[in-house]
Parts: structure tokens; C-alpha cells; sequence
């Protein structure tokens, strides 16, 4: 099987999707010559012309209700925000219509879109520019959030998506792109709204999704050196969400921690808890933790960057703690 | 304060009347079955048969009427929630509409939009949205989509004054503007966005002149005179579907009423301004220039005032007998399944 980039892995599907599709177009700041903020679509105006990669404005709500308003007429746009934090000023087209118009028309008007965005921090992109924010839009009924944690889940979801009749937001993540994995060439197809576990486990379960997929496998794996088998569960899509999944692995492991990058108030991992406990609470032994990132805009300094994000250290040191069966302590701490 | 416009439609040596009797005949009803139509909704509303937020055209009609009868079947509307007369003067069924508004299953969104959110596929009527200035970034996806589709549609979007300083609106014109969109974008000065005057929310007075900066040809148009309106509006379209690209035109009209049903719309305009608007009255106006043109009698309005008042009743029976929509069709349309 071809080794791709996240990033090639995500050319690939936009690539094939366009030839397989006239009605398929990627709009966005600097898709074209450009070759894209983080090169997704590079070499894509070249192939395809720029009567379908159109280079836009910087313009978040326009482009966003573009694609909508194009979505509503017969085209399945692919917009591109060039990170999640620009999304912030196009969110009222995401949320307020896209979002909407299947249901507030019942079901006379579709909008097949995808608006694609990174997500995350980088290197020391600092406190506007690395920000987690697509549970702002999983809270919301009428769109899909995913988001691939890796490059074959990068190809196959976006296939997906872009042939799918929903408002879908596809959450890809910046210290992703360069992340290499085993691609299936050709048609290769994931379903969205499908957890999967990515190691089997006994011990405990840990649910994550995007990058943090990759940094919790990496503490499943010293916790295994530790004498801790962990059992990671991939959730990919946040909405629609497969809590069966999860509530499987927890039943089997009676311990469960949410990872994620973003912020643990509020976030994904306050769902998946929630979830949890509602549905499986006679199969805990431990009370569900979530392991995020800390409560501050994502700071500058090297130092302090990496003390706010969630690290393999830390996973490891909480999980251990969960087996010993030391309590979680308040988010601040 | 009342404000003149400076350029009227009548310039430029652009014919007064060009319609047949049947088609002024057609004009004039719809613009007098708007306006029962939304005094119907009015009083409906105050008997508490319609809820939510209630905007309505009353003094709008030719503005309305106007502009939608120069569109052709394959073009596109994008409105905004004051909406009623947008999508009558387009020809969809009253009845459905007034059932729309008591939410009641068999209104044009099955009782799930509301006053706010009427909806027409067959018709290309795209929808009337709730979020000022937010229905607007659509139409540069409209444009794109009828120019990609290489066909000659032509979107006619909604817009009015208040939407003007949102930035939706400058969004939207520079994109429009800057690829040449087949867009005719309509831009409804009610003289209030709310309670505020024009001259207290936007920098400039003149609104039709926001399309300079971004190359779209405009102009203002006295939007108390269906003809005028019309004309502008038939030259706009034209202009789009020969590939000349956007157009703004303003109209300059008034609301009777106050913002939506819950507002008297007396506490920021006096008497004496509404008074001076409703002596240009809309539909007088046209009856007066038709009459004198020996174009139509007053036979024929008021067969249209009686042909208006039996739709308009009807429409009330037919929503009154409505059911509302099934409980278990909560989650309906909330996804499309099996895409």
C-alpha cells in the first residue's frame, strides 16, 4: 500500500473526487496558485483550471455562504478556511444557514458542502492561531463535524463527505499534514459517524480523536512497557458520534479518559463522559477523566506551549494514576 | 424625515408603460392581495393565531410586485424575513403561506420556518433568512453556480437598508463585483432598520452608492412607483443574463406598519411622515397612472380587491383547518439520509 502525507492523502481525495465529479469545486484563500495556506491543493489549479479552484478573497462568510448558496443550486463545493480560528468570522453562514436550511425549509433545499479547516496548533503560532474549536460546531444539530486522525482516514472520510448531502465540517489539523500512513490507492471510501479502535486493551480505554490519536497510541504504548494495557478508541466523527463504540470498550475495561487537545471545559470530552456515565455507569470502576489542553490561550515560548498541551508524559501519568485508582483533581490544578 | 429620490427611474428615456392590460391587470392584483394578505396576517397575529416574530410589506408593494415580475422561471430569489409579498408576488399558493405562518403542515416549510423562513423549490424561491445581512453571501454562490452551469439565470437578491452596514453585505458586493456575477441585488430603504433612520446608522445617506466601491452599476429608484421600480428592474436582469454582470438598485419605499406586528412603529416616526408616505400610496399610485392611461377601470380593481379578499379568506380556512405538523416528524429533514 502507497505511504501518503495527511496532507497528499487529502490532495489525493480532492483530486479523484474532481475527476470523477464536473459538479465538485474548492474554493478558498490561496487554493490556487497559491497551493493552498498548508499545500493541500497544490498543483490543483494546474490540473483542473481555476474555473473549479477558485481562488477567493479574504472572506470567510462569503466564502462559506458561496459554497452554500452554490451547494443549493446543483454544485458540491469544497470550501477551504484557512485555519479553524478564521472560521470565527464565517461561523454565522455555518451556523445560522447551513446548518438550517434542510430542516427550516423540511427538506425542500440541500446543502451539500464541506468546509474544510485545520485545526489545532502549530509551532509557536500563538494565542489566535491555535485554537481547537470544532466542538463549537459539533454542539450544533444539522451539520456533521469529523475529523481523521490519520492520512488513509484523511482520504477516505473526505471522499465521503464530499458525496454526501450534508453541511459537513472536516477538521484536519496542522501538525497532521506532514504525518505519513499507509494509503489505499484509488477508491477508498470511510464512513462518517464509525469510531474504531486503533490497539486493543484491557486495562483502560481512551477515547481521542485527530492528532492526539497518534500522541495517545504513543503513551498506550509506554503504559503497555508499565504493565497497563490500553485500549484507544478513534472517535473520527464528533457528530454524528458512535458512542457505541466507546461504551463496548469501556464495558470490557471499566475505565475510560477522554483526550484531547482542546479545552477541557465544555469540550468533547464533557460529552463523551457524560455519555458514558449515563449509559455504561454500572461498568465504571473509576470516575471518567479528561486529559486537554490547559484553560489559557495557547501561549508563545516554547516552554509554555508544551506545558499547555497534552503531552505523552501526561497521558501516561494520569492513566497510571486512574489504574492505582488515585482520583482526578479539578481542572485548574 | 422623507427622503426624495435623486434619480428616478423614469430617465434615460426608458418607456412609462410597456405592460399589456393583462399584465397590469395581474400587477395590480398582487399588490392589492399583499397588502390584504398582510392585514389578514396582522390581525391573525394580534388573535394570536400567528406567533414568533411578524414582518410585513404593507406599503412595500409595488417595491415588491415591482421587482419579482421581471424575473423569469429559472432565476433564483434570495430574500430576507419580511418576506410575505416576495413569495406571492412569485406566485406561490397564499394558502400555504398563511398556513406557514399559523405553522401549521401544509405551509410552504411544513410549520418548521415560519413567518421568517417561507420556502418555494419549484418556484427558485431560495428562502427568506432571519439574520440581517446573512442571506446575501448566498447569491455570490447562486451567481457562481448559474455561471458555472454556463446558463443565463439570474439571481434577484433581497436586501434593505439596515443590512447595508453589516459585513455580509461588503463581503458579498466585492465578490459579486469582482467575478461579474449574474446577481441583481435589490436593495429594499424602508427609511428603518427597526427603530433606527437611515441617516443615524450608515455613514452615507445615499445607499445605492455603497455599490461604487465595489464596481456594480447602481441607481436609486422611487420604490412608491411600481413602474419605476419595474423598469429598473427589468434593465438590471438584462444587464445580468447577457453577462454584463451585478447590479444594485434601491428602492426607496416605507413601511406603514412598525417593524414586525409587536412594534406600533410610532415611538421614532411621527404621524405627520406616515401620513406624507401614504399620500404616494403604492397601489393608488398605480391605480391613478393606469386609470388616466385608459389602461385598466375601476371595474378591474375592484374585481381584483374581491378576487384578493376570497384568496386571502380562503387561505385563513385553509390554515385554520390545517393540522399542526405530527410529533413524530420531529427530526425530519434534519439530515439527508442515505446520501
Amino acid at each position: 500500500m502507497p505511504e501518503l502525507t495527511y496532507r497528499e492523502a487529502l490532495r489525493e481525495a480532492l483530486r479523484e473526487e474532481m475527476q470523477r465529479d464536473d459538479r465538485v469545486i474548492l474554493m478558498g484563500e490561496e487554493v490556487g496558485s497559491f497551493g493552498g495556506s498548508y499545500k493541500v491543493s497544490q498543483g490543483l489549479v494546474e490540473e483542473f483550471g481555476d474555473r473549479r479552484i477558485i481562488d477567493t478573497p479574504i472572506a470567510e462568510e462569503g466564502i462559506i455562504g458561496a459554497g452554500i448558496g452554490a451547494a443549493m443550486t446543483g454544485l458540491r463545493p469544497v470550501c477551504e478556511i484557512m485555519t479553524i480560528n478564521f472560521l470565527l468570522v464565517g461561523i454565522d453562514q455555518l451556523v445560522n444557514n447551513a446548518a438550517k436550511i434542510p430542516y427550516m425549509f423540511n427538506g425542500h433545499a440541500r446543502v451539500p458542502l464541506v468546509v474544510r479547516t485545520p485545526s489545532g496548533a502549530g509551532h509557536q503560532l500563538s494565542c489566535q492561531h491555535s485554537q481547537v474549536l470544532e466542538v463549537w460546531c459539533a454542539y450544533v444539530p444539522g451539520m456533521y463535524v469529523v475529523a481523521p486522525g490519520t492520512p488513509a482516514d484523511a482520504k477516505g472520510m473526505l471522499k465521503t463527505a464530499i458525496r454526501d448531502d450534508n453541511p459537513i465540517l472536516f477538521v484536519e489539523n496542522v501538525l497532521l499534514y506532514n504525518e505519513s500512513g499507509e494509503v489505499p490507492a484509488g477508491e477508498h471510501l470511510v464512513p462518517l459517524g464509525q469510531a474504531v479502535v486503533r490497539r486493543k486493551g484491557s486495562d483502560v480505554t481512551l477515547v481521542t480523536y485527530s492528532r492526539m490519536v497518534g500522541v495517545t497510541l504513543q503513551a498506550a504504548e509506554r503504559l503497555a512497557g508499565d504493565g497497563i494495557d490500553a485500549e484507544v478508541v478513534d472517535l473520527r466523527s464528533l457528530r454524528p458520534l458512535d458512542i457505541e463504540t466507546v461504551l463496548g470498550s469501556v464495558r470490557k475495561t471499566n475505565r475510560a479518559a477522554f483526550v484531547e487537545e482542546g479545552w477541557r471545559s465544555y469540550g468533547v470530552g464533557a460529552e463523551i463522559a457524560a455519555q458514558i456515565q449515563e449509559l455504561a455507569f454500572d461498568d465504571l470502576d473509576h470516575p471518567v477523566e479528561r486529559i486537554a489542553g490547559k484553560e489559557v490561550p495557547l501561549p508563545y515560548a516554547t516552554n509554555l506551549e508544551a506545558a499547555a498541551t497534552p503531552s505523552v508524559d501526561g497521558i501516561v501519568e494520569r492513566v497510571t494514576g486512574m489504574v492505582e485508582g488515585r482520583r482526578p483533581v479539578a481542572a485548574s490544578a | 424625515m422623507v427622503q426624495q429620490a435623486e434619480k428616478t427611474a423614469t430617465k434615460g428615456g426608458r418607456p412609462r408603460i410597456h405592460e399589456s392590460a393583462d399584465e397590469l391587470r395581474h400587477a395590480h392584483y398582487l399588490m392589492v392581495m399583499i397588502r390584504r394578505f398582510e392585514e389578514k396576517a396582522f390581525e391573525m397575529y394580534t388573535r394570536a393565531k400567528i406567533g414568533g416574530y411578524c414582518h410585513l410589506n404593507i406599503g412595500e408593494e409595488a417595491a415588491v410586485v415591482g421587482a419579482v415580475m421581471p424575473m423569469r422561471e429559472n432565476d433564483w430569489i434570495i430574500s430576507y424575513y419580511r418576506e410575505h409579498g416576495h413569495i406571492l408576488a412569485r406566485g406561490t399558493e397564499p394558502a400555504a403561506v398563511m398556513a406557514e405562518l399559523y405553522g401549521r403542515e401544509t405551509g410552504v416549510a411544513g410549520g418548521r420556518g415560519g413567518s421568517m423562513h417561507l420556502f418555494d423549490a419549484e418556484r427558485r424561491f431560495l428562502g427568506g433568512y432571519g439574520i440581517v445581512g446573512g442571506q446575501m453571501p448566498l447569491a455570490i454562490g447562486t451567481g457562481l453556480s448559474s455561471k458555472y452551469r454556463q446558463t443565463d439565470e439570474v439571481t434577484l437578491c433581497f436586501t434593505a437598508d439596515g443590512a447595508t452596514n453589516i459585513g455580509s453585505f461588503h463581503e458579498s458586493m466585492n465578490m459579486i463585483g469582482l467575478w461579474k456575477l449574474p446577481v441583481v441585488m435589490y436593495l429594499v430603504n424602508n427609511q428603518y432598520g427597526m427603530g433606527m433612520a437611515v441617516a443615524r446608522a450608515s455613514a452615507i445617506t445615499d445607499l445605492w452608492r455603497k455599490a461604487d466601491g465595489y464596481g456594480i452599476p447602481s441607481e436609486r429608484v422611487d420604490g412608491m412607483d411600481f413602474f419605476a421600480v419595474k423598469r429598473a428592474m427589468e434593465q438590471a436582469r438584462e444587464r445580468a443574463a447577457r453577462g454584463d454582470g451585478p447590479s444594485l438598485v434601491e428602492s426607496n419605499t416605507y413601511r406603514y406598519r412598525g417593524h414586525s406586528v409587536a412594534d406600533a412603529g410610532r415611538s421614532y416616526r411621527t404621524a405627520e411622515e406616515i401620513q406624507e408616505w401614504r399620500e404616494r400610496d403604492p397601489i393608488g399610485q398605480f391605480e391613478k397612472v393606469v386609470l388616466e392611461a385608459g389602461l385598466l377601470s375601476e371595474d378591474d380593481f375592484h374585481e381584483n380587491e374581491l378576487a384578493a379578499d376570497r384568496v386571502v379568506g380562503e387561505a385563513v380556512e385553509f390554515a385554520d383547518q390545517s393540522p399542526q405538523p405530527a410529533l413524530d416528524t420531529l427530526y425530519e429533514h434534519l439530515y439527508v439520509a442515505d446520501s
